[in-house]
């Protein structure tokens, strides 16, 4: 029998497609339960303050509906994720617009809009904080502005978390830059941005109750990334042991941060109307709600001062990393972390000092989003690089070359890259198949005289795979696989599918490894009932991280199926003798037909009452982080990338827009083609809204454009080409030497926009987003039509003087 | 109330409802086609489309009354019959096989806008891909693989099956 042809490196069509293209997929608010009532939120209409009263408004039977306040909470109210300052339910203060107070629940959803209306709250209201710099003065001793004090955080008010990264003593950083021939420094500020999933967030719980009315068990299911997050916040809201909270994951319309934590929110307050009013309860927002509810991306500010050579190599660099967390600590502290640790990028300095911060303000807190912490700094670094050869009087490429990090080098952290890395290369290539010489030299000539002005701009970074540090190895992830009536193996993780291809690129790592079809393969529904805690689907882990314990075990199985498997069919093999049976698979596995695999794992179970392979992380031995020191391997992997953007921007309507889009990116093997270009390509448009169209508009702390019709993402008439380039280095930590490659895209291409941006005009502008009017302001100096003065915090003046 | 009287995916309906419900409701509730996907409810991500009379529209801003007599395909209606068992449509085949679904909840939607497109412009440039589908939006994608779906979807069949 041949031995079947290679799965891994080809594009099958995804696990779930079927129902996808057929409209067949069950979303969460496609499903209706019997007896279902719909769930609504009452949220605060200030940013900061005491709630004085609730009253409801006599003109509503209030009878008919269930309401849950923050006392009807059996267990702490408090949804956890690394601290306990985020309540469940607002109780006496509230600290940013739209949190929740209250929920109510009826059988009719057109009831709740009217009855939400009619819930009047009371406030005596506080200042709030809004901005960072706000913050800042608040931590620094004004007390006016304190608005977060968590007993027992161990830092300065208003501060969720510091880092600090250190290269070199204080000392040697003194002295390089007492020794510089240059030393630049800026100031760069990234905005808040929206996932945009096109299906909102939405769950449905449902309590079951013993005959005699005491609370047996909870189940949430919903939209989400990881089930896992929701079971433990489930624990302390209800009041119930883990194994009494099931939580499944429900067909998930795109994710991308903006399911890794909120489920939690959502989730607990559906499980708390249910149990008050003995239905199961839908709750699903519309996008308003969704948009001025749920997290955002943390907006930033970055200031670089570097200590530079005339020939152009860093000697040092000073960077201070600062992000607005929103009301609650949520993940603030490990995004600032992956900011932190990519904020020196793809470059080797000998010295080095990061700090990093994340502040309170009262706006809905900021969380997860594809990239986590690692966009924001590496707009400022790459922006940096920019101006740092513009100042020494290299090429951007020059400067970048004679700075790469390389095989064997060491990181900020400390960390040494024995994997082979060739950023070099990377840039040769990633240039010439942009054909930047000749456009740079192109555009230079024909600008001066031209309306729309053109320019190529590139960005080189790089994305750690997996959880930082040592949250692996604190994860402990598991996988297992079991195998159905039929003989097939089904795969159980927790990992999710929400469009990225979980289902997908873990069945073909399994068919592979077992060698039998793709088709085989099974996934179980992520139902915390079946499935093991392989982990949060996040952070770029689940191709390298789950797909290797996939491929582990499915090793294992395949090890417990053997002695069932022969090429005459689902005969057992019977060895007389140890070395006979040796002897036999020492000629090489044998080849069998997915109907005889079938067979054997009929026979095996048939034998052993059941089959299930399971595979546990191993942290690699020669992976040490630690956490007190900030140093060590920050992560198994990196997937490294140089992305080119070429942009036109009209002198006329002082529209940017760009007009191709090349990607080349080293991410280990490449499982799906299909797929990773998919994920490429999705974050590439992403980025492009970060950097072009994408902006929240804040007053008081609420998001006021919070509707589709203003809050503006890319169409397919606005994205350029987007030609995508893999180089293949396989990685020890991955499946067939797979890396992460999610979250990669993201950091690219606001920063190679923005170079070309500053290439067509000669203006570096160094905040994100950049619309039409902060162009049309900075290229006629006027302020009036920049819409970036809802921000105060932002000192114009110091911005444009240090453009000029 | 009113009655209405309009044909999904070929088959005649009767519903009873406010004369402003809006047609993704009488679709996803009344009907329990949930095929189709509601994003933002304000008419601008497309998730939401079908077609009416042949025309794209965005089912979130038609009140039923307004389908009075009309003839409605919804995603649900776009797989074939073919013989024993069903067949996706081409437009399906394509964005299956060429990766123009990730997440998956715009899907319904983009494909009724291709089939509207590939009805106009059976031979489309990709500008006319690129218009075509400007009012559906995909977070997921980047578009590029829908792209490509569209234009392989567009090209004559190899076999000498009939295209629907």
């Amino acid at each position: 029998m041949p031995e079947p042809g290679p799965i891994v490196g080809t594009s099958p069509v995804r696990k779930e497609g079927m129902g996808k293209v057929t409209g067949r997929a069950q979303y969460v608010d496609d499903i209706v339960l019997p007896g279902m009532w719909h769930g609504a939120t009452v949220r605060s209409t200030i940013a900061h303050g005491r709630i004085a009263s609730i009253e409801f408004d006599p003109a509503i039977d209030w009878s008919e509906f269930a309401i849950v306040t923050a006392a009807d909470i059996p267990g702490e109210n408090t949804i956890i994720h690394l601290t306990k300052d985020h309540p469940c339910l607002a109780a006496e203060y509230v600290n940013h617009p739209a949190e929740p107070i209250l929920l109510l629940a009826h059988p009719d959803k057109a009831a709740l809009h009217a009855a939400v209306e009619r819930v009047h709250i009371a406030y005596e209201q506080l200042p709030g904080v809004f901005t960072i710099e706000d913050a800042e003065a608040g931590a620094a001793g004004d007390t006016a502005k304190v608005i977060w004090d968590h007993h027992g955080h161990g830092a300065a008010p208003n501060t969720f978390k510091t880092f600090l990264m250190q290269k070199g003593s204080p000392d040697e950083l003194e002295a390089a830059f007492a020794g510089a021939d240059f030393i630049v420094e800026e100031e760069y500020r990234t905005g808040a941005q929206e996932q945009l999933y096109i299906e909102n967030n939405g769950v449905i719980a449902e309590v079951f109750r013993a005959q005699d009315g005491t609370l047996e068990s909870v189940t949430v299911s919903g939209s989400m990334q990881c089930p896992y997050y929701l079971v433990h916040a489930l624990e302390l809201v209800l009041n119930l042991p883990a194994e009494r909270c099931r939580v499944i994951q429900t067909e998930t319309g795109g994710a991308f941060g903006g399911k890794e934590d909120f489920p939690s929110v959502i989730g607990s307050h559906a499980a708390l109307l249910a149990m008050k009013c003995g239905h199961p309860v839908k709750v699903c927002y519309d996008r308003a709600e969704d948009l001025i509810a749920t997290t955002k991306r943390h907006p930033s500010r970055t200031r670089h001062r570097t200590a530079v050579s005339r020939d152009g190599r860093l000697l040092a660099g000073e960077i201070e990393i600062a992000i607005d967390g929103g009301a609650y600590a949520t993940l603030s502290p490990v995004v600032l972390s992956r900011s932190t640790i990519h904020a020196p990028g793809p470059y080797h300095w000998p010295c080095i000092r990061v700090q990093g911060k994340a502040m309170a303000t009262n706006v809905a807190p900021h969380g997860a989003f594809r990239g986590f912490g690692a966009p924001q700094s590496l707009f400022a670094l790459e922006r940096h690089m920019d101006k740092i050869a513009r100042v020494v009087g290299l090429t951007p490429e020059e400067l970048r070359r004679r700075n790469f990090l390389a095989t064997g080098g060491t990181t900020a952290t400390g960390q040494h890259l024995s994997d082979p890395v060739d950023m070099q290369h990377l840039l040769t290539r990633a240039l010439k198949a942009s054909d930047y010489h000749a456009k740079r030299a192109e555009f230079d000539r024909t600008n001066p005289a031209a309306t729309i002005k053109r320019g190529i701009g590139f960005a080189a970074f790089m994305h750690g795979s997996g959880f930082t540090g040592s949250g692996e190895r604190r994860l402990n992830s598991l996988v297992k696989i079991d195998v159905t009536e039929e003989g097939r193996p089904r795969i159980l993780v927790s990992s999710t599918e929400f469009g990225q291809g979980t289902n997908t690129i873990l069945s073909q790592v399994c068919a592979q490894t077992l060698r039998i079809p793709y088709e085989e393969v099974l996934v179980a529904q992520p139902d915390t009932g079946i499935v093991p805690n392989s982990g949060p689907t996040v952070a770029s882990r689940t191709a390298m991280i789950v797909g290797k314990l996939v491929e582990r075990a499915s090793e294992s199985l395949l090890a417990s199926l053997l002695p069932y498997l022969s090429s005459r069919g689902d005969t057992l093999l019977a060895f007389a003798t140890a070395a006979e049976e040796s002897a036999y698979y020492a000629r090489g596995r044998p080849h069998y037909s997915a109907e005889q695999f079938r067979a054997a794992a009929r026979a095996c179970v048939r034998d052993r009452g059941a089959l299930v392979a399971q595979a546990r992380y191993q942290a690699p031995h020669d992976i040490f982080w630690d956490d007190e020191q900030y140093k060590g391997d920050a992560y198994p992997a990196y997937a490294w990338a140089v992305y080119v953007a070429e942009v036109t921007v009209d002198t006329l309507t002082y529209m940017a827009e760009v007009k191709q889009f090349h990607a080349l990116q080293e991410v280990g093997k490449v499982l799906h083609p299909v797929l990773a270009m998919g994920q490429i390509e999705g974050g590439i448009a992403q980025g492009i809204g970060y950097a072009l169209y994408e902006k929240c508009v804040y007053q008081d702390g609420l998001m006021r454009n919070n509707q589709m019709t203003n809050y503006i993402m890319p169409t397919s008439a606005d994205l350029p080409p987007i030609h995508v380039y893999f180089e293949e280095t396989p990685s020890i930590h991955g499946p067939f030497g797979a890396k992460g490659i999610g979250e990669l895209p993201m950091d690219g291409p606001a920063p190679a926009i923005l170079n070309a941006i500053e290439h067509a005009t000669g203006l570096a502008f160094n905040e994100i987003p950049l619309l039409p009017e902060d162009i049309f302001e900075r290229m006629t100096g006027t302020r009036e039509g920049g819409s970036e003065s809802i921000n105060p915090a932002v000192d114009r003046d110091s911005e444009v003087e240090a453009a000029v | 109330m009113s009655e209405i009287q309009f044909t999904v995916n070929g088959e005649t309906c009767s519903v009873s409802a406010p004369p402003v419900r809006r047609l993704l409701d009488v679709l996803r509730e009344d009907l329990g086609l949930t095929g189709t996907k509601e994003g933002c409810g304000e008419g601008e991500c497309g998730s939401c489309s079908v077609l009416m009379n042949g025309e794209l529209v965005n089912s979130c801003l038609v009140p039923v009354l307004q389908a009075e007599g009309a003839a409605i395909t919804t995603i649900e209606g776009v797989v074939r019959l073919a013989g024993t068992g069903e067949k996706l449509h081409p437009i399906q085949q394509c964005f299956l096989e060429r990766g123009g679904a990730q997440c998956g909840i715009c899907t319904p939607g983009m494909i009724l806008a291709t089939r509207h497109l590939l009805d106009n412009h059976p031979q489309p440039t990709l500008l006319q891909i690129q218009e075509g589908l400007a009012g559906n939006l995909c977070r997921c994608t980047g578009y590029m693989r829908i792209f490509d779906a569209v234009e392989q979807a567009a090209k004559p069949p190899v076999t000498d099956e009939v295209t629907g």
